[in-house]
């Protein structure tokens, strides 16, 4: 069952993530094209070679937008993929992508995900509120009856009562997760495309920054920006024509239990868990195989829960496992050598990409100043709601 | 800004409208066995067509919950500390839920709780929120 390894992540585009965008709104349509052509630059592939595409929603048009897509770019594909799992997507569309070019449906398939704000029209009628978040506000729908009017929306009140209640099971230590933000923005001081690169961070300033929801405080929570992102997935002879070294999918498992965590059977079991099993399995390797983990982290408690559930260390020794490990690019566990979203910055949907952007390059060994010596497998997982969605891939050189 | 309130739907008008009376109803599916929350047209997990609506005490404890001090969106500016949990059901189901006669630094998982129903103002709603029992 699975995939045989012979798709590979063969270039990339990652705009420098922004607090606050420095160009012009442009359309996601725009940023589409333009993410697309600097991601095929990169890996040195033409348009021509490209017959898929893995798309995210587009802010101009609500539906058809792979259609959409492929008429803008006048680029007619085999793969019209529409992937909608929040923070996941980006992991994602990395397997359906490999999927469809295993199949032989597609040689090269573009996944790319916007993450600039598009412009408003001269005319704007009175939108929807803004501040629903992961939550959907539409007539029917089960969080605007039974969640939103509590005030339980967007994602800091489900992920701290997350935290909460693994607090009460296992106890929890705010300096383990501390030292996780702590050893992420180490990372991202080695990398200048990182939003808070030049800023050091203390375990102290975490412990110190103010209470959002208990028990988390606002350096546990990730930062939203601006930035987009583009990665081309190919065949084996495109990416052997392609300029950087080859980063095969070799395996991947996905998983999608519910939309507020209210609603979970176990709070404390992440979805996670099943993915990396099938991941792993699919790529026959163990855990101790992979050189470097990028793990999705909108917050710390994600980062502490999805070592465990992956199978990093046993459940409920996260803490201890963060305490014992040097998380940095330099020490015995790699983890979000890109900084983490957290450090790197999430640029919406797109952030869920940069954990494979943070791979592919320390496997491609141009990450730069961050690089991992000997890196050559990675495992990436994606997650998506209030950890409602679990995407885990396995990642190989050559 | 004003709090966004729920609008009952076909489906899960018998559960507001035994709020608006003070009860609690919700669905059971005699072929599983399960009750069920939030409501649903087909049973859960079996996809069954024998839901029906039962009431009950409305008693529970408290599966997990936070204090935030920030608000967690402008409606609710005013009114930090918001005590938000999860309630997990004497029949088993879990719902989202406000907490409200208590201190925050005295809530506890596993704290029963029962219902404390709150009829919103020039509405025709009655919200479920839970209060130590």
């Amino acid at each position: 069952m699975g995939l045989r390894g012979e798709a590979a992540i063969i270039g990339l585009a990652e705009l420098k993530p922004e607090r606050r965008p420095s160009g012009p709104a442009r359309f996601t349509l725009e940023q589409w094209a333009d993410l697309s052509r600097m991601a095929l630059d990169d890996a040195g592939v033409s348009a021509a070679e490209v017959d898929g595409i893995a798309t995210n929603a587009i802010d101009e048009s609500s539906k058809f937008a792979p259609a959409t897509i492929a008429e803008y770019l006048g680029i007619p594909v085999n793969f019209g993929e529409f992937v909608d799992l929040g923070g996941a997507t980006g992991a994602g569309m990395i397997w359906r992508a490999a999927a469809a070019i295993e199949l032989g449906v597609a040689d090269a398939v573009l996944c790319t995900i916007p993450g600039l704000p598009s412009p408003q029209p001269p005319n704007a009628s009175a939108k929807g509120p803004d501040y629903l978040g992961a939550s959907s506000g539409a007539y029917g729908s089960p969080q605007a009856e039974f969640e939103i009017p509590f005030g339980n929306l967007a994602q800091n009140g489900p992920y701290a009562m997350i935290a909460q209640r693994y607090a009460a099971e296992y106890g929890l230590d705010p300096r383990a997760l501390a030292k996780i933000a702590v050893d992420q923005r180490t990372n991202a001081l080695a990398n200048p495309k990182a939003v808070f690169f030049g800023k050091p961070l203390t375990i102290e300033d975490v412990l110190k920054s103010p209470v959002v929801a208990d028990p988390l405080r606002v350096l546990d929570c990730v930062m939203p920006c601006f930035g987009g992102v583009s990665v081309v997935v190919a065949n084996a002879d495109v990416a052997r024509r392609a300029g950087h070294r080859p980063v095969w999918v070799k395996g991947f498992g996905e998983r999608v239990v519910f939309k507020t965590p209210t609603y979970a059977t176990n709070l404390l079991e992440t979805a996670i868990a099943p993915a990396a099993e099938t991941a792993f399995g699919m790529a026959g390797i163990r855990r101790s195989d992979v050189d470097l983990v990028s793990l999705y982290d909108c917050y710390t408690i994600t980062v502490l829960m999805t070592l465990e559930d992956a199978g990093f260390c046993p459940k409920g020794r996260g803490a201890e496992f963060v305490a014992s490990h040097d998380l940095t690019y330099r020490g015995d566990f790699p983890c979000n050598t890109h900084g983490g979203q957290l450090s790197f910055g999430q640029a919406g949907r797109a952030g869920g990409m940069s954990h494979v952007c943070d791979a592919a390059l320390q496997i491609q060994q141009r990450a730069g100043a961050n690089q991992v010596s000997n890196c050559n497998r990675a495992f990436v997982s994606g997650n998506g709601g209030i950890m409602s969605e679990q995407v885990a891939l396995v990642l190989e050189g050559d | 800004m004003e709090k966004p309130l729920p609008q009952p739907t076909p489906t899960s008008q018998p559960f507001w409208t035994a709020l608006r009376e003070h009860k609690v109803r919700i669905q059971y599916s005699p072929s599983t066995d399960r009750w069920v929350f939030y409501p649903r047209f087909v049973a859960p997990g079996t996809l069954a067509s024998d839901l029906e609506w039962r009431e009950i005490s409305g008693h529970g404890t408290i599966y997990s919950f936070t204090v935030a001090r920030m608000p967690t969106a402008p409606p609710w500016a005013d009114s930090v500390p918001q005590l938000l949990a999860i309630v997990e059901l004497k029949e088993g189901p879990r719902l989202t839920a406000e907490l409200v006669n208590v201190a925050p630094e005295s809530i506890r998982i596993g704290m029963p709780v029962k219902p404390a129903f709150f009829d919103v103002p020039e509405s025709e709603i009655t919200l479920l929120r839970f209060q130590p029992a």
